[in-house]
C-alpha cells in the first residue's frame, strides 16, 4: 500500500514536472552527486538522505560518489571540470569557502567554476570538553584558557576540518593561542576527548550530540544565534559570553559552470521539496541540525553565502598562517 | 542474569527469518568480493549503502553490512593463499606462508586452516564482545598518543622476525616502507610531503594499491617469466584437508592468535593492524621449526588468520559502545545507522538493545555460516588454480584495477599499482621480501603521528613515554625483543638456520 502510494506520488510529481518543463526532459538518466569526503561521514550522510528524497522527486536514480582527498578539493575539482549537463553535481560544505584561502594553488577557480543550486543545511557547532575538565561554563573556560594558554589542548580533525575552523575562531575570539592537537579525522579526535587525553574541541552536532547526551563529554555552548531544540539548556555563545563567535557548517549543492538554467532551476526546486520531506527533517533532527528553509535552498542564497564566507574566513586563516599546500 | 536475557534477545532478533537471510546475503557477498582480488569491503559497503534505504530496518541492514565485512576478511585470505594477492594489511601476512603452502600443492589444507582458525577466533571474540564490551572500552580509552607510539615501536622492532632471509635486507625493507608512508599531507602543518606536486597523492599512497603491486603484480610478472614452472606446480594439488599432524601444529597458534587479535582489535587507533603481524612474529619466535616460516609453515597461516578475525570482531567494540569508528568500514556502518535514524553513541546498548545484541548474535551466526559455506567450497577454489594462467592473469589484472579504482575513484592509485608492481618484481629479483615493507608502510604514519601528538600533549617532554605506565611497559617489551634479536648467541644461531633460499 505504502509503495503504491509512493508510486502514485512519484507519477504525480513526474506529470507535474513534465508539464511545467515541457522543453526539458532532464533528468533522462542517473545523476551523480559527488561528495568530496569519505563515505560514512557527516557530509556523506546528509547527501545520501537528500539524494534519496530528490531521486524520488526527479524520477531518476541519484548515485552518491565519494571522491575524497585533499580537504575536499579533489572532489570539487572533479566536478568543476565535468560536463555541465546537470548529471554531475557536487555537495560540499563550508570547506568550499575556506579552501579558497587554505589552498594557494587550486585546480579550479572557486567563485567562477560552479553554478549554484542551493543551501542544504547549516549544522551547528558545539564547544565541548572532556567530562572531567575544570571549567563549568563558557566564561570559566575562557578565563581558564587565558590563564593556562600553554596547557589547554584543543583537538581538531585535521587542517580545514570543521573542528579546525571552529578552533581557530575560538582562539581568535578569546585572542589567546592554545595548544592545537590535530588528528586524522573526527573519530580519533573524539576518542581522545572521551579518554580525557585532550581538553577541548569544537565540533558539529552531527558528531557531538550523542556523546553530550550520553554524558561522556560536556558541552559549554552552541555557536548559533538561537538555542537548539535538542539541547534547550545549552546556552548560545552570545548568551554565554562570546558574542559574535558564530559558525555553522553549511552545506551547498553545486553544478559545473554552464549548466542550463532550467536544469539548475529544476534541481533547486527538487532540493527544496527534499528539504521539506518529513523523513529528511526527522533524520536531520536526530543529527541536531535542520534543513535550510526554501528561501535559502536557492542559487542566489548559496552564491551570497559562499562569497560572504570566503571574505569572512580569509583574514582568520591568514592570521593563523597555516596553509594546506 | 542480564547477559543471558540480552543474548536471548540478540539471538531471537538475529534468527528471525529475514535477518538470517540478510546475514547469509552479507557473508556470501563478502566472501565473493573478498575472493575477487583488489575489491575490498570498504568499496562494497559504500556501494551498498543506498540499498539500506530499501531494507528499511537498521538491524537487518547492519547485520548484512557486518556480514560483508567479516565475509570479506575471510575471502581475502583465499586470494592471499591462492594467488599471493592480499587485499588488506591483515591478509598480507597470510600470503607469506599460505602462498608457499599453495605452491607445494597444499592450498586446500591452508584454506581449511584459515577457515577453522577464523571460526574459532570469531566464536571466542564474539563472546568477548558480549561479556566485556563496556570494561574493555574503558581500557581502550587509556590508550593515548604515547601508548600508541610505544605499541607501534613494539610492532616495528618485532617486524624483523617477518623476514626469513637476511636481517639487513629486512631492515632495509622496513625503512623503505616507513619512507613510503611519509608520502602525503603532514597533518600537523598541512604541508604536502613527497607528493611530487600530484594533488591525488595528498592523502598518501593507497595501501591496497601498494599491497597489490608489491605482492600480486610482482608475482604475476615472476610467473610470466616461466610458464612451465607454473603449470608444473599445480599438477600435484593433494589433500584438501589438514592431516592429523597439521591439527597438532595449528591448535596452539590458533589459541594465541585469538588472544592477541582480540586484545589489539579493541584499540581504535590502529591496534587491529598489528594483530596478524604480531601473531606471525610470536609464532615464529615460539616455534621449534622457525626455519619453516616463509616456506609454508602451518603456524604462519593459523596464528595470523585467527588474530585477524578476532581483531575484526572486537573492532566492533568501540563502535558499539562509543559510536567511534575504528576503521573506514566501521565509519560506513555508522553512516548506515544514521541513515536508519539511529545515531551511534554511548547510549545505543540501552536505547536500541535489539540492534546492539542482534548484531553481536549475528556475528557468531555469520561465522558459522562462513565455515559451513566455505569448507565445501575449498575444492572449488583450489580448482581455480588449474585454470590456464593465460586466462587467469588478465582476469586478476582486471579485477585488481576495478578494485583499486573503486576505493576512492582515483586514477593515480592505478599508476601506483603499476609502479609498485615493477618495484615488487625488482625486490623479488633482489631477494628482498615485501612483508616488512608493508608493515613499515602501515606503521610509519601511525608511529610519526602519535610521536608528534604525544610530544605536543606533553609540551615537548619526552619523559611522557616513560612516565605513563602502559607506554613504559610497552617500551620495555620492545627493548626485550631487541635484546633477543641482537644477542650474539641468538644471532649466530639465526644465521646458521637462515641460509639463503635458492
Amino acid at each position: 500500500m505504502k509503495k503504491f502510494a509512493g508510486a502514485l506520488l512519484a507519477a504525480a510529481a513526474l506529470a507535474f514536472t513534465s508539464s511545467a518543463w515541457a522543453q526539458s526532459s532532464y533528468p533522462e538518466r542517473t545523476v551523480t552527486v559527488v561528495v568530496p569526503f569519505a563515505a560514512g561521514g557527516p557530509t556523506d550522510t546528509v547527501t545520501r538522505l537528500v539524494a534519496e528524497s530528490m531521486s524520488k522527486d526527479l524520477g531518476q536514480q541519484i548515485v552518491v560518489e565519494n571522491v575524497g582527498g585533499a580537504g575536499g578539493t579533489l572532489g570539487a575539482g572533479r566536478v568543476a571540470s565535468a560536463d555541465p549537463d546537470g548529471y554531475t553535481l557536487l555537495l560540499h560544505h563550508i570547506g568550499m569557502a575556506t579552501s579558497a584561502t587554505l589552498y594557494r594553488k587550486l585546480a579550479y577557480d572557486t567563485l567562477n567554476a560552479f553554478d549554484y543550486v542551493g543551501l542544504v543545511t547549516e549544522v551547528p557547532m558545539t564547544i565541548v570538553a572532556r567530562k572531567d575538565f575544570e571549567p563549568t561554563d563558557l566564561k570559566g573556560l575562557v578565563e581558564y584558557a587565558r590563564a593556562n594558554a600553554d596547557k589547554v589542548t584543543v583537538a581538531n580533525a585535521g587542517i580545514g576540518a570543521a573542528s579546525h575552523l571552529c578552533g581557530m575562531l575560538f582562539m581568535s575570539a578569546i585572542q589567546t593561542p592554545l595548544v592545537t592537537v590535530p588528528y586524522k579525522g573526527t573519530g580519533p579526535a573524539m576518542t581522545d576527548l572521551l579518554g580525557s587525553q585532550v581538553d577541548i574541541m569544537c565540533d558539529q552536532t552531527t558528531n557531538t550530540t550523542k556523546q553530550i547526551k550520553g554524558g561522556t563529554i560536556k558541552a559549554y555552548a552552541v555557536t548559533t544565534p538561537q538555542r537548539l531544540d535538542v539541547f534547550p539548556d545549552l546556552p548560545t555563545t552570545d548568551e554565554a559570553g562570546l558574542p559574535g563567535m558564530q559558525v555553522s557548517i553549511w552545506h551547498g549543492l553545486y553544478a559545473p559552470k554552464g549548466t542550463p538554467p532550467e536544469v539548475v532551476e529544476k534541481l533547486s526546486q527538487s532540493l527544496q521539496k527534499a528539504l521539506a520531506d518529513p523523513n529528511v527533517v526527522a533524520r536531520f533532527a536526530e543529527l541536531g541540525t535542520v534543513p535550510s528553509p526554501a528561501s535559502d535552498a536557492t542559487p542566489a542564497a548559496l552564491k551570497a553565502k559562499l562569497e560572504g564566507e570566503i571574505t569572512r574566513w580569509k583574514p582568520i586563516i591568514e592570521a593563523a598562517g597555516q596553509y594546506a599546500d | 542474569m542480564d547477559l543471558f536475557s540480552n543474548l536471548a534477545l540478540g539471538f531471537s532478533t538475529a534468527t528471525s527469518l529475514a535477518n538470517l537471510g540478510f546475514c547469509l546475503i552479507g557473508v556470501l557477498l563478502g566472501t565473493l568480493i573478498g575472493v575477487l582480488p583488489g575489491i575490498g569491503a570498504t568499496a562494497t559497503i559504500a556501494m551498498l549503502l543506498p540499498i539500506t534505504f530499501q531494507i528499511g530496518d537498521a538491524t537487518s541492514s547492519l547485520i548484512m553490512l557486518a556480514g560483508i565485512y567479516y565475509g570479506a576478511q575471510y575471502g581475502g585470505s583465499t586470494t592471499a593463499i591462492l594467488i599471493n594477492m592480499p587485499g588488506e594489511s591483515s591478509s598480507a601476512v597470510t600470503a607469506i606462508d599460505g602462498y608457499q603452502m599453495a605452491r607445494q600443492g597444499r592450498a586446500g589444507a591452508a584454506l581449511a586452516i584459515a577457515a577453522i582458525g577464523s571460526f574459532f577466533a570469531g566464536t571466542v571474540s564474539t563472546v568477548l564482545v558480549a561479556v566485556f564490551a563496556p570494561p574493555l572500552t574503558a581500557i581502550a580509552l587509556q590508550f593515548g598518543a604515547a601508548e600508541y607510539f610505544s605499541l607501534m615501536v613494539v610492532g616495528l622492532v618485532s617486524s624483523i622476525a617477518l623476514a626469513h632471509g637476511s636481517i639487513v635486507k629486512a631492515l632495509a625493507m622496513v625503512v623503505l616502507g616507513l619512507l613510503l608512508g611519509l608520502v602525503g599531507t603532514d597533518i600537523f602543518s598541512g604541508t604536502p610531503r613527497f607528493t611530487l606536486g600530484i594533488r591525488e597523492y595528498a592523502d598518501g599512497l593507497n595501501f591496497v594499491a601498494v599491497a597489490i603491486g608489491v605482492f600480486g603484480i610482482a608475482e604475476i610478472l615472476r610467473n610470466l617469466e616461466n610458464e612451465q614452472t607454473r603449470t608444473a606446480l599445480i599438477r600435484h594439488v593433494s589433500g584438501l584437508f589438514p592431516t592429523r599432524d597439521d591439527w597438532k601444529r595449528m591448535t596452539a597458534p590458533i589459541l594465541r592468535g585469538t588472544a592477541l587479535g582480540s586484545a589489539l582489535g579493541i584499540l581504535p587507533g590502529g591496534g587491529a593492524i598489528l594483530a596478524s603481524f604480531a601473531s606471525y612474529t610470536m609464532e615464529k619466535r615460539l616455534s621449534k621449526r622457525p626455519q619453516e616460516f616463509g616456506r609454508g609453515a602451518i603456524e604462519g597461516v593459523a596464528g595470523p588468520e585467527s588474530a585477524n578475525n578476532a581483531g575484526a570482531q572486537t573492532s566492533f567494540i568501540p563502535m558499539l559502545t562509543l559510536g567511534i569508528p575504528a576503521n573506514p568500514v566501521m565509519a560506513l556502518m555508522i553512516g548506515a545507522m544514521i541513515i536508519q535514524g539511529i545515531v551511534p553513541g554511548p547510549e545505543v546498548a540501552s536505547s536500541n538493545p535489539e540492534l546492539f545484541w542482534g548484531i553481536i548474535a549475528s556475528m557468531w551466526i555469520g561465522n558459522l555460516m562462513l565455515i559451513v559455506l566455505n569448507l565445501p567450497l575449498i575444492g572449488l577454489w583450489v580448482k581455480l588454480l588449474t585454470v590456464p594462467y593465460y586466462v587467469l592473469f588478465p582476469a586478476i589484472m582486471a579485477f585488481c584495477s576495478i578494485g583499486v579504482y573503486s576505493v576512492s575513484s582515483n586514477p593515480y592509485d592505478l599508476y601506483a599499482v603499476a609502479l609498485f608492481g615493477l618495484l615488487g618484481y625488482v625486490l623479488v629479483k633482489l631477494r628482498c621480501e615485501p612483508a616488512p615493507l608493508l608493515l613499515g608502510f602501515v606503521l610509519g604514519p601511525l608511529l610519526e603521528e602519535n610521536l608528534r601528538r604525544a610530544m605536543r600533549l606533553s609540551r615537548g617532554d619526552p619523559m611522557t613515554f616513560l612516565e605513563r605506565p602502559i607506554s613504559a611497559v610497552l617500551l620495555l617489551m620492545a627493548l626485550g625483543v631487541l635484546v633477543v634479536v641482537l644477542l650474539p648467541a641468538v644471532r649466530k644461531k639465526r644465521e646458521e638456520v637462515f641460509v639463503e633460499e635458492d
